[in-house]
């Protein structure tokens, strides 16, 4: 048996939604990492938590690109896939590369299944699959057989099918055993029986790799030479909540989360809800209103106020969220975006929530916003947008998606005591000559002054209504309020003194054209420009962080090129924006499929944008 | 260790160090209620309420949702903060969770609490969380022109209901009895020491206090409580802990039917066989309380109990909250935190002297 060394591979693991594909992928990553290998990966599972069994509706799916150099994206043409019914095999299909290898489970391929997902002979002898390398492999059987001596039911013997697969993939692709199998002592230590069927089934599915002749090779995808440091694994939702930790850390401030469930930001308010001994008190409210008024309600009792959601929970906060740039008070909200509008596709990613988080209020009502580009990042945005809104007494918006949320990657874990302070600056004594407390006199940056309940001789009355300049008394004065909608104005402006300038990334220094991005889209722009550059041709990018204010130098940037093109998953919320700021030509690149963009379709958009050979 | 109020309400409130006046707690802006408005009578007993409860100025808030009674936080020199409508309940819960040391006030109306924050008020009262809601029932809205509200008596004429209104009044107190609230009081703005008495019991006691206050609207609604403002009026049923339920002047009663278990009001010299009720406020049972407040009459006020309807211990949402909770010192919370970013599964890769990362790039496809 040889093996045979790969660059890099990407797998697709499908099956019915109960069948433990995300585990399965999950488990895979978690190898991928401990080898060293760079990785990306892509959830992807319908919103139903058990979809009718068998049906395409119900297929769920994890992709996994691991390999051994850096990348940016969970790829998008498979390399291998795995298929657990006839379901999964025809939603996946038409995805697999040419010459793919695939694995198909052949127990559920009966003629009353084939026929319920509308084959009308069996794909796997009618010769339609000839294409890909074809390894049909009854694996429910070899896990009945492998956990027979456990004592289990039918039914629960042939679900250890997913830990076959897993052992067959894990032979295929040389992995140690040992990650596993620990993970499965650990994770089901209270039930003897499962973990013992998981284990026999693993290694089962290891050792019919071994000893079948079905697979005539073997491959090994070595550690990827990433940048020196340490590493872990992480998805979006995780460092997000890790981010916010050490934001509210940072600024010596307890953390305070409100929310209510929604997809895919639940594992946010799951994961702080872990960190009880770290301080971190989470609420679960009654609702999407009630969990940012909580949030609201800790940040002016001094703590660190926070709340995520989705996009239609933005929606219900949005009072809040004017209420709060009324009140100039600090405020953390986290919109993990998802297909809309309406219920859309909660479980499917998106990034149309962009001009809701810019415009999606009454009044003039500027906050600051902020997009993570990647799984890790959003532990970087969750640090910056609680020194944004602790400095300048602002809600401030942290855009992520469900790309990001449930997608991982190796991540250099940071250090936190190195982190640059962030100062809360509360009043503790009087601020006018004459012994006062104003509550509304403002610093260099036009934060206000902010004095937490308990601070004797300070009290002060703060409100929704228009205040008076300084006093924050009730004021109806026309020219006062003139003055007070263009102050608030101003101070998320004067933000953009504090955010660094874009730094064009363009090898050539010679492109005409410039691609830009905010959020996940970070990773498909930065692996298509590889791709382009790959052919010969030059192209730049720029990726924004920073979405509201702008950083200060963007519209020279966008100024200094032939063309622009904005790739989003939205109809073109950002290109809009520029184009109306800026009055620069930028063209919108529009995906709103619930998936991030292909790198290889952009690749061929693109190599056409730049010889000029697009079509309109 | 600084002294806190004895009251397991106010727990872990510190004591004014130096005694406070009712000249202290009101601000300096002026009060802009209508001529006569019901607030006036509230806003004074509170304020003279404030400096006997002893607590530090500076360890209240106000927080207050949307309509007239919401604007009562600019007129008390306290922490305060006007929010939007109906909301009131969800901004206390995170201060009480937050800050067992502040005494938390949520000012709300009928249409504020019952109607656009009905959500909020029914799940504060649930959790039982340390705060204590005023409930400015004037039976109308009036900020916005007199349109009837959720406590409203049904054929109501105003500008939104022309012909009169269809809608069924709720009573407060059964909505707050029906979330299993554990302090649930009734009075009345005309009624100063009652009102002062009923506002002392509920922030002293610990967990969510409903005070639903019969508040006149001279504009809007005017009169609509007069039924119950003569002393001794033969409408109000006023509740004392232990006490048979008499009233009107000692001429009536309230008894139970031994085979139904129902309440009614007879003349107190036709009590039969029947029980007169003993007045239960510490009752387990709801049901006991919620008996009682189902002789309001919601419509006319033709007959109204007055005073607390129930007052139990029951686990404190935001005491139960914290408890889960351990704040590292500063100084381990930073090593805690780095120790859970790192977490247990790590690799490191070595530097390298040839690995610049942008030569990695080149010649790479995706």
């Amino acid at each position: 048996m040889s093996t045979t060394p790969l660059d890099r591979v990407v797998i697709r693991f499908a099956g019915d939604s109960g069948d433990g594909m995300q585990l399965t992928g999950d488990r895979f990553t978690a190898d991928a990492a401990a080898i060293g290998n760079d990785f990306a990966t892509l959830p992807n599972f319908p919103a139903e938590i058990r979809a009718p069994q068998g049906t395409i509706a119900g297929v769920s799916s994890f992709q996994l690109h691991f390999a051994g150099d850096d990348i940016l994206t969970p790829g998008d043409r498979p390399d291998v896939l795995v298929a657990m019914n006839p379901a999964s095999l025809k939603a996946n299909i038409s995805d697999l590369r040419r010459d793919g290898l695939l694995i198909v489970d052949i127990h559920d391929f009966t003629k009353r299944n084939l026929a319920k997902v509308g084959y009308d002979s069996d794909p796997l002898t009618d010769g339609t699959l000839e294409d890909h390398e074809l390894h049909a492999v009854d694996l429910t059987g070899l896990s009945v057989a492998a956990v027979a001596e456990f004592g289990l039911g039918r039914k629960d013997a042939a679900r250890s099918k997913n830990m076959v697969a897993l052992g067959v993939l894990t032979w295929l692709y040389s992995r140690p055993l040992e990650a596993t199998i620990e993970f499965l002592e650990k994770k089901f230590a209270a039930q003897p029986a499962i973990r013992d069927a998981n284990r026999a089934a693993y290694l089962a599915g290891y050792h019919y790799g071994e000893t079948t002749e079905d697979f005539t090779v073997r491959y090994e995808v070595k550690p990827a030479p990433l940048a020196p440091g340490t590493y872990r694994q992480i998805t979006g939702n995780r460092a997000m909540a890790l981010g916010l930790m050490a934001g509210a850390a940072t600024a010596n401030l307890p953390l305070f989360l409100g929310a209510y469930p929604i997809t895919p930001a639940s594992d946010v308010l799951h994961e702080l809800s872990r960190h009880k001994n770290h301080g971190v008190l989470t609420f679960q409210a009654e609702d999407e209103i009630a969990a940012i008024g909580a949030a609201l309600g800790a940040s002016y009792a001094g703590h660190l106020g926070v709340t995520v959601t989705s996009g239609p929970g933005m929606a219900l906060k949005s009072e809040f969220i004017s209420l709060a740039l009324m009140l100039e008070q600090p405020l953390v909200i986290v919109d993990v975006q998802r297909a809309g509008p309406s219920t859309g596709m909660p479980t499917k990613t998106e990034q149309a929530d962009l001009l809701q988080s810019f415009f999606g209020r009454h009044g003039e009502a500027p906050a600051p916003i902020l997009a993570a580009r990647s799984a890790g990042d959003c532990f970087d945005v969750a640090v910056e947008a609680t020194r944004i809104a602790l400095t300048y007494r602002t809600p401030v918006i942290v855009l992520s998606d469900g790309y990001l949320a449930n997608g991982s990657e190796p991540w250099s874990v940071p250090d936190i005591a190195a982190l640059p302070a962030i100062d809360a600056n509360f009043a503790t004594a009087p601020n006018t000559p004459d012994g006062r407390f104003l509550p509304y006199l403002r610093d260099e940056n036009l934060a206000r002054s902010l004095a937490v309940p308990g601070t004797p001789g300070l009290e002060n009355r703060i409100g929704g209504i228009e205040k008076a300049d300084g006093t924050g008394n009730v004021s109806y004065d026309p020219a006062n309020h003139e003055h007070m909608v263009k102050l608030r104005q101003a101070k998320v402006d004067g933000i953009a003194r504090s955010i660094p300038d874009l730094v064009v990334d363009d090898p050539s220094g010679e492109a005409d054209v410039l691609v830009i991005g905010w959020g996940s889209t970070w990773g498909p722009i930065g692996a298509t420009a590889r791709r382009v550059r790959r052919q010969g041709r030059r192209v730049a990018t720029v990726h924004l962080r920073h979405l509201n204010p702008f950083p200060s130098n963007l519209g020279d940037v966008l100024r200094r090129y032939n063309r622009v093109i904005a790739p989003e998953m939205n109809l073109g919320q950002l290109a809009l924006l520029l184009r109306a700021k800026y009055l620069v030509d930028v063209e919108s690149y529009s995906r709103v499929r619930g998936l991030p963009i292909s790198p290889s379709e952009f690749e061929a958009d693109l190599t056409a944008i730049i010889d000029g050979k697009d079509t309109p | 260790m600084t002294a806190t109020h004895p009251s397991p309400g106010l727990a872990r409130v510190p004591l004014s160090l130096t005694p406070t006046n009712r000249k202290e707690f009101v601000s300096d802006q002026e009060v802009r209620w209508c001529p006569g408005c019901g607030d006036y009578a509230v806003l004074a007993a509170f304020q003279t309420l404030m400096p006997k409860l002893g607590i530090r100025r500076e360890n209240t808030v106000i927080v207050s949702g949307i309509g007239c009674s919401s604007r009562f936080p600019y007129y008390m020199d306290t922490y305060g903060l006007h929010s939007i409508h109906g909301r009131a309940p969800s901004i206390a819960t995170g201060l009480a969770l937050t800050r067992p040391d502040l005494a938390v006030w949520v000012v709300t109306g009928d249409g504020d609490a019952l109607s656009i924050g009905g959500n909020h008020l029914i799940h504060a009262l649930r959790r039982n969380t340390n705060i204590t809601i005023l409930l400015f029932n004037n039976r109308i809205y009036g900020l916005t022109k007199g349109q009837p509200s959720p406590t409203s008596e049904t054929g109501m004429v105003t500008k939104s209901s022309p012909i009169g209104s269809v809608d069924h009044p709720f009573n407060p107190v059964k909505l707050a009895l029906g979330a299993e609230a554990t302090f649930v009081a009734r009075s009345l703005d005309s009624d100063r020491a009652h009102l002062t008495d009923v506002m002392t019991r509920a922030v002293q006691h610990r967990g969510a206090s409903l005070v639903e206050i019969y508040q006149n609207c001279p504009i809007f609604n005017d009169g609509v409580f007069d039924g119950l403002k003569e002393p001794d009026s033969p409408a109000i049923i006023p509740l004392r802990h232990g006490e048979p339920i008499v009233f009107a002047g000692g001429t009536r009663t309230v008894v139970r039917d031994p085979d139904s278990g129902r309440l009614s009001v007879v003349a107190a010299g036709a009590v039969g066989e029947r029980q007169v009720v003993i007045h239960d406020e510490a009752s387990d049972d709801v049901a006991q309380a919620m008996a009682v407040a189902s002789l309001t009459d919601t419509h006319g006020l033709t007959q109204s109990p007055i005073g607390i309807f129930r007052a139990v211990d029951r686990p404190v949402h935001d005491d139960e909250a914290r408890a889960q909770v351990h704040m590292p010192t500063a100084e381990n919370r930073i090593r805690d935190l780095q120790s859970l970013v790192t977490g247990h599964d790590t690799w490191s890769t070595p530097a390298t002297p040839t690995a610049h990362p942008e030569e990695l790039h080149r010649g790479l496809t995706t």
